[in-house]
């Protein structure tokens, strides 16, 4: 968790916004994120973000599922209670599928959802600074950080000329913290740094 | 990169009207901001008094046992078991609609499948109050469960398919919530960030996790809803084969069946998007969504809904076939009981066969499948005909079991069983009525993100595809991939 400078810059069509992130991050900027009211395709790419490997996790949590129903099942009719149904073998494994099957798919989804809202950092409670309240709405916002050396007037001015209907500069804490949206509980370093 | 399309020259615009990515968040959200219409009321306060009906039905069933319904040794299944079938099928549309036509690319479904996901969920836990209830010692209910217990430990039998529906329907309903929640996320998070009131920026602050709409979030939500959907369309169809097979692996004549799976899954299908019909219609009327849940909409489901309805002819008429060419005597005379005119059930099969198979039929017509009013009609036709398909398949094939001495009990049911049923149609109906009020019930994200592909007011930036030379179209597609 730390405070840092952001210069902003807010655009209103995708097409503007495809080419502005070409071209900050030619210029030697480095791009900390853009916020979108909803996923543009391609987007990730051209921002140099490596895929993402959440559908392995799944995969693992997947055959996690299909091994427990199986070593559960088959330790519980061989092992530890064999019953006599029918005289059927103990060890059924055609009429085990159903469960492993959707014991796979519960563990595989249930993981998933969770790996996701730990690396997204979404839960109850948790709140983030918002570069612009429009990023859900129709605003493209592409947020620069700065460093010491970056000359925010010029980076202000290249976001203008790429077509940004919207620039400003801010200050804001990068990771989350606890808080409510209809309060402010911006932690306090930043509130401080902002006066 | 080009982000436009080219227009495709079967296909309606799937948003119809101007509009912009600000105007679809306005006509999305704000039924949200605003007081909820009169009729939204009368339909609620409706709603919550047939709730209290089945809430009533249910506690005098607990309190008196069983027995309270009129079933008997002989119909041991009787209208519970009906409508928990009924119910989980009417929940397949939505994973339909939101798993399986994601995999297909379908752009349609993203005007429905909110409304469509929602629907699958507060069904399924219509389904479930169904199979516990019949429990009769309810807070036994746990015993279903394989948990290390003091009586040997004596697990449940994981070879019965009671208890793989057990499975079945619990990882339904966690997977489709899942499912539903996570896309939920970033229109819950676009209520947020427009909210004036106190209340409602907390509430909704809350509910959406702290979204922000980053990239990489968006990259990962991507990967998660493929993956769910990948996941989602085997379990779909898992669920109903399960289900049959509460039927077919048992050896009842006229429940065993190898046609079960594939027959009740379509069947699913088919009721589903009625009930998806009967809702939208009413919704899009009432919020004011015209533009996002058009006739094409309208008819693409009603397409799906003669496919599924003749695929259940179908077998309806295999089933028949076998019957009498299987030379069984005992399946031949659980037939005999459904379409034999002189039989006391005989008049559900043919309400059954005339709503499933016949009715459906009419939607071959165009004029018909963009008819609001007679899609409504039909919607209803249709679900009442795949509630009297499970009272058949219950009902007549054990009301005259091996046993003739008890062949004169003619089931019906009692007050309580009517009520409980009516009781879980309130369920459904307040979950439905509190899910529009507070929910967005378009998923606002998918529309945006299909606005300028298949958006009426972007048909003019579009290349018609056959303007366009073929050396150019040739070279843009041997880049694009």
């Amino acid at each position: 968790m730390s405070v840092k400078k952001f210069v902003v810059g807010c655009f209103d069509e995708e097409t503007k916004l495809f080419a502005a992130v070409k071209n900050v991050r030619k210029a030697g900027y480095k791009i900390h994120d853009v916020y979108t009211p909803f996923p543009i395709h391609g987007l990730d790419r051209v921002m140099g973000l490596r895929d993402t490997s959440l559908h392995t996790a799944g995969f693992i949590y997947g055959i996690t599922g299909t091994t427990t129903a199986l070593s559960f099942i088959s330790w519980v009719f061989t092992k530890d209670w064999p019953l006599n149904i029918g005289g059927k073998p103990h060890f059924a494994l055609p009429a085990w599928i159903p469960i492993m099957f959707e014991l796979t798919v519960l563990f595989a989804a249930v993981g998933m959802v969770l790996t996701f809202c730990y690396l997204c950092q979404l839960a109850p409670f948790v709140k983030k600074h918002h570069f612009h309240l429009r990023a859900t709405d129709d605003l493209f916002v592409m947020v620069i950080e700065t460093t010491a050396k970056t000359n925010e007037a010029e980076a202000l001015a290249f976001l203008q000329q790429l077509g940004a209907v919207e620039t400003n500069v801010q200050e804001a804490e990068t990771g989350w913290w606890l808080g409510r949206y209809d309060k402010d509980t911006m932690p306090f370093q930043v509130r401080e740094a902002s006066v | 990169m080009s982000l436009l399309r080219y227009e495709s020259q079967v296909r309606e615009p799937l948003v119809t009207g101007a509009k912009t990515y600000h105007q679809v968040t306005e006509d999305i959200i704000r039924p949200i901001e605003m007081k909820p219409s009169r009729l939204w009321y009368i339909g609620f306060i409706i709603s919550v008094g047939l709730l209290c009906f089945g809430i009533w039905s249910v506690t005098m069933e607990v309190m008196y046992g069983v027995g309270q319904w009129n079933l008997n040794k002989t119909i041991g299944w009787g209208w519970d078991i009906t409508n928990f079938v009924w119910w989980v099928g009417i929940g397949h549309a939505g994973t339909l609609i939101s798993a399986i036509l994601l995999l297909f690319r379908q752009g349609w479904r993203t005007g429905v499948n909110r409304a469509a996901e929602a629907m699958t969920i507060f069904a399924v836990m219509c389904a479930g109050q169904f199979p516990i209830w019949h429990m009769g010692r309810v807070w036994m209910a746990f015993f279903v469960l394989p948990y290390p217990n003091t009586r040997g430990p004596l697990w449940v039998n994981f070879n019965s398919p009671l208890l793989w529906d057990v499975f079945a329907i619990s990882t339904y309903f966690t997977v489709s919530l899942l499912f539903w929640y996570s896309g939920l996320l970033p229109d819950l998070a676009s209520v947020r960030d427009r909210a004036k009131l106190k209340w409602r920026k907390f509430m909704y602050g809350l509910l959406s996790f702290g979204w922000t709409g980053s990239t990489k979030h968006w990259q990962r939500h991507e990967s998660l809803s493929l993956v769910l959907a990948g996941l989602s369309t085997p379990l779909v169809l898992s669920v109903h084969t399960i289900v049959s097979f509460d039927f077919a692996t048992s050896v009842v004549p006229g429940w065993h069946t190898t046609i079960f799976p594939p027959y009740f899954v379509a069947g699913a299908v088919f009721s589903g998007f009625a009930m998806v019909q009967t809702l939208l219609l009413i919704t899009r009327k009432v919020l004011k969504l015209e533009d996002y849940i058009t006739l094409e909409h309208i008819e693409v489901m009603n397409k799906i809904i003669v496919l599924t309805g003749s695929i259940v002819g179908v077998a309806y008429i295999t089933e028949l076939f076998i019957s009498w060419y299987g030379q069984n005597p005992y399946e031949a005379a659980a037939f005999k009981n459904r379409w034999d005119l002189t039989t006391p059930y005989a008049w559900s099969y043919y309400i059954m066969m005339g709503c499933n198979v016949l009715s459906p039929q009419f939607f071959w017509f165009k004029k018909l499948r963009r008819n609001l009013l007679f899609t409504f009609f039909m919607s209803i036709l249709v679900n009442v005909g795949m509630w009297f398909e499970r009272f058949v398949i219950i009902v007549t094939s054990i009301y005259r079991d091996f046993l003739p001495s008890s062949w004169s009990t003619y089931y019906a049911p009692s007050i309580f069983e009517v009520g409980f049923y009516m009781g879980t149609f309130g369920l459904f109906f307040t979950c439905y009525f509190l899910f529009s009020k507070f929910f967005p019930v378009i998923a606002v994200a998918e529309i945006k993100h299909i606005l300028k592909k298949n958006g009426e007011s972007y048909k003019d930036d579009m290349t018609q595809v056959d303007q366009q030379p073929v050396e150019e179209f040739a070279h843009e597609h041997a880049h694009a991939h």
